[in-house]
């Protein structure tokens, strides 16, 4: 009985979703935005070590200052980094005294005496303030777009860290025939709809002036600045990895000796 | 419970004396998982997922618990404290990545666990309840691992609640409402956020308490083999203690060190990258996926497209899909042949492995974007889903002609290490004739 209603059942099923798969459909309308969208581009960094395996490696704590440098002369203009404090900047090797003048540079909303709202210079235990209020702001200020947080953003796209320098590189002014871009957007193929709202951002050499002698390329822009973002959105990739070591070596060598004593209590089994 | 040749428990103080008048508990241990339970011998490492398994919940409620200290369950700040976890909360990013990989290596486990069922028709006679019982464990892994994801209130948390939710309005009449009860409200909100909160918290212990029944089944006809013929004497047994524990912990610590190679080198490879963008009511992703293990069901779902004896695509998707699991419940009585272990069912094995090669790439078409050539694929292995239990299985369990079994699980043994001179380490001295 139940093997008859199974069997009810089941061609109810197979004979349903195979009338599903040959019935006709339409064809799919060849989509443009797919045909021209690119994946990122395979970059080197120093975080993910020898072979680029992200086994071994570090942030490039001169890397990750010029970064900074470059997202507080250029990115900073639209883009929060809101997850951030001033403190977490002691990572990049800032001390103390350089983080307080860094955070001073930075107002951040408070009470007064009076119980009225007012504002205050930034100390250590801040956050990176908000560029824009709120998204009404954001867009009443940017043409209707909304420029995102930046803390987590080589975390939340896939191959988050090659797609930012990828973006951040790819913009191009040979808009393919046939591909419609309004005038206020521009062409980026890393970008997932292609038409991005947000300008070039890095646009010429020498817009940043490195101190430390690196050289001043959009390219070397493009590729401190991701680093750094990379830094943002996982803080404690370093503190992980090295954790990750010990605890494996720890198993490796746990398993080991289970493995030893497993065959020692299984030796006259084996046998018999 | 056991096997009369079962090691007695016996104190050996006066205070354990006194206590096992009083409360077995030692005993209860000793029988369970102690030298007082005769295992099969012959189990392979396919047989170290049920306790993996048992390991991987026990580190989800542990993290979980820790998680649960700093996490808040309100709309407005539940994605920032998944932040302050991982960035101000002491080790916090550790005990994140363990749940969150966690999650995906439980289910790792428990499916390898299933198939490993599957294959050695270990849901047969006198199993039955034990295998509904781990299926029922599967489905409150389901309905847990669901809401956990949607707590971090991430973009693909709070579309995937919208769609998980928004199945059940297929069903006619009552669907709306159970859909608004499952909400708190007519979309995701802070009264889904709260209560799917709450049941995280509540289910892995309902879990847990099945798990002890499931082991209690367990227990009483005694673990299955890869033979899948019962244990007759002493001989073809061992006391679990010493020689399963420490098997186990072999595995165990293999599945640590893959473990921690995912949590500490690659913690965000088996995630959604969407998921670190905060919720936003107003903007939907472009694709919109579960986690790889939801993948094959998933697909199921969406592999329904065209209405059928007036009833809508949508709702046969829904039905198909809770079919799918549900059917498992009946596989002790589809599989009627008497031999379990298709070791020695030639055809019934050919078609285990078609099944495993469907499944997976079923998981494959679940989290590609319903587009062809995917939609049709996941049709026809979808087909081929359904027939395989309900169809083929029967049919093939009456038919097929199977191989001859081994007297006894001793004399399978004896014909694989007597004949091959031992695993390596035994010494290739002549059997004595059993």
């Amino acid at each position: 009985m139940i093997r008859l209603g199974a069997l009810a059942v089941g061609l109810l099923f197979v004979v349903n979703v195979l009338w599903g798969a040959i019935a006709p459909r339409e064809a799919a309308s060849p989509d443009m935005t797919k045909e021209l969208h690119k994946h990122p581009k395979h970059m080197e960094w120093a975080h993910n070590g020898p072979g680029n395996l992200g086994v071994f490696g570090t942030f490039d704590r001169a890397q990750l200052q010029r970064g900074f440098q470059v997202y507080k002369e250029v990115c900073a203009a639209c883009h929060s980094i809101n997850r951030v404090a001033f403190r977490d900047l002691a990572d990049l090797g800032y001390n103390e005294g350089q983080i307080k003048t860094i955070a001073a540079e930075y107002d951040v909303a408070a009470i007064d005496s009076n119980g009225e709202p007012t504002t205050r210079k930034a100390t250590g235990a801040d956050k990176f303030p908000l560029v824009y209020a709120n998204e009404a702001a954001a867009r009443a200020a940017q043409n209707g777009a909304n420029p995102p947080d930046l803390s987590l953003m080589t975390k939340a796209r896939p191959d988050g860290t090659n797609y930012v320098y990828s973006l951040l590189t790819g913009y191009s002014d040979d808009v393919p025939k046939g591909w419609v871009k309004p005038d206020t957007l521009y062409y980026n193929p890393y970008f997932h709809s292609i038409n991005i709202a947000m300008p070039p951002p890095l646009a010429a050499d020498g817009q940043v002036t490195y101190s430390d002698g690196s050289p001043a390329t959009t390219d070397q822009y493009a590729k401190d600045v991701t680093a750094f973002l990379t830094w943002t959105a996982e803080p404690k990739l370093e503190n992980r990895k090295e954790t990750g070591m010990a605890v494996i070596l720890f198993l490796i060598i746990m398993t080991g000796l289970g493995y030893l004593s497993y065959r020692k209590v299984w030796a006259d089994v084996k046998k018999a | 419970m056991s096997f009369p040749w079962a090691k007695q428990y016996q104190p050996t103080s006066e205070v354990g004396k006194w206590m096992d008048e009083r409360l077995p508990l030692a005993r209860f241990v000793h029988d369970a998982l102690g030298p007082g339970y005769p295992t099969p011998k012959n189990l392979n490492a396919f047989y170290n997922f049920g306790v993996l398994a048992g390991v991987a919940l026990v580190i989800q409620i542990i993290t979980g618990v820790v998680l649960a200290m700093h996490f808040a369950a309100d709309t407005r700040v539940a994605f920032d404290s998944v932040e302050h976890i991982m960035r101000d909360v002491n080790g916090g990013w550790m005990i994140r990545y363990m749940h969150a990989v966690g999650a995906s290596f439980f289910f790792g486990v428990v499916y390898i666990h299933i198939f490993r069922g599957l294959y050695y028709g270990s849901y047969k006679p006198p199993r039955e309840v034990l295998w509904m019982l781990g299926l029922v464990i599967f489905l409150l892994m389901m309905a847990t691992a669901f809401m956990g994801y949607v707590l971090v209130w991430g973009q693909m948390s709070f579309w995937g609640a919208q769609v998980i939710t928004g199945l059940f309005s297929a069903f006619p009449v009552v669907g709306t409402y159970i859909q608004t009860l499952l909400l708190g409200g007519f979309s995701p909100d802070n009264a889904t956020l709260n209560r799917f909160f709450s049941l995280h918290y509540l289910l892995p212990f309902v879990t847990f308490g099945v798990i002890i029944l499931h082991v209690w089944a367990l227990h009483i006809p005694g673990s299955n083999n890869p033979t899948g013929v019962d244990v007759q004497s002493e001989a073809d047994t061992v006391p679990f203690h010493p020689y399963y524990t420490a098997k186990d912990f072999v595995g165990l610590g293999i599945y640590l060190i893959l473990f921690a190679a995912f949590v500490f080198f690659m913690p965000n490879s088996l995630g959604e990258p969407d998921n670190y963008i905060p919720a936003n009511p107003l903007s939907t992703p472009a694709h919109i996926v579960p986690e790889w293990y939801f993948w094959p069901f998933y697909a199921i779902l969406r592999a329904f497209t065209t209405d059928f004896l007036g009833v809508p695509a949508k709702l046969w998707g829904v039905l198909a899909m809770f079919a799918s699991i549900l059917l498992l419940f009946l596989l002790p009585w589809l599989d009627t042949s008497p031999v379990r272990s298709n070791n020695y069912r030639p055809l019934s094995r050919l078609l285990f492995w078609v099944f495993v090669v469907v499944a997976v790439v079923l998981g494959v078409c679940g989290g590609k974007p319903a587009e062809e050539p995917w939609v049709r694929l996941s049709q026809v292995l979808t087909a081929y889903y359904f027939a395989h239990f309900l169809i083929i299985l029967p049919i093939v369990s009456k038919l097929e002609k199977t191989k001859p079994l081994p007297g006894s699980i001793s004399e399978a043994v004896l014909a694989k290490y007597g004949s091959k001179s031992g695993g390596g380490d035994a010494a290739p001295l002549a059997q004595p004739a059993e």
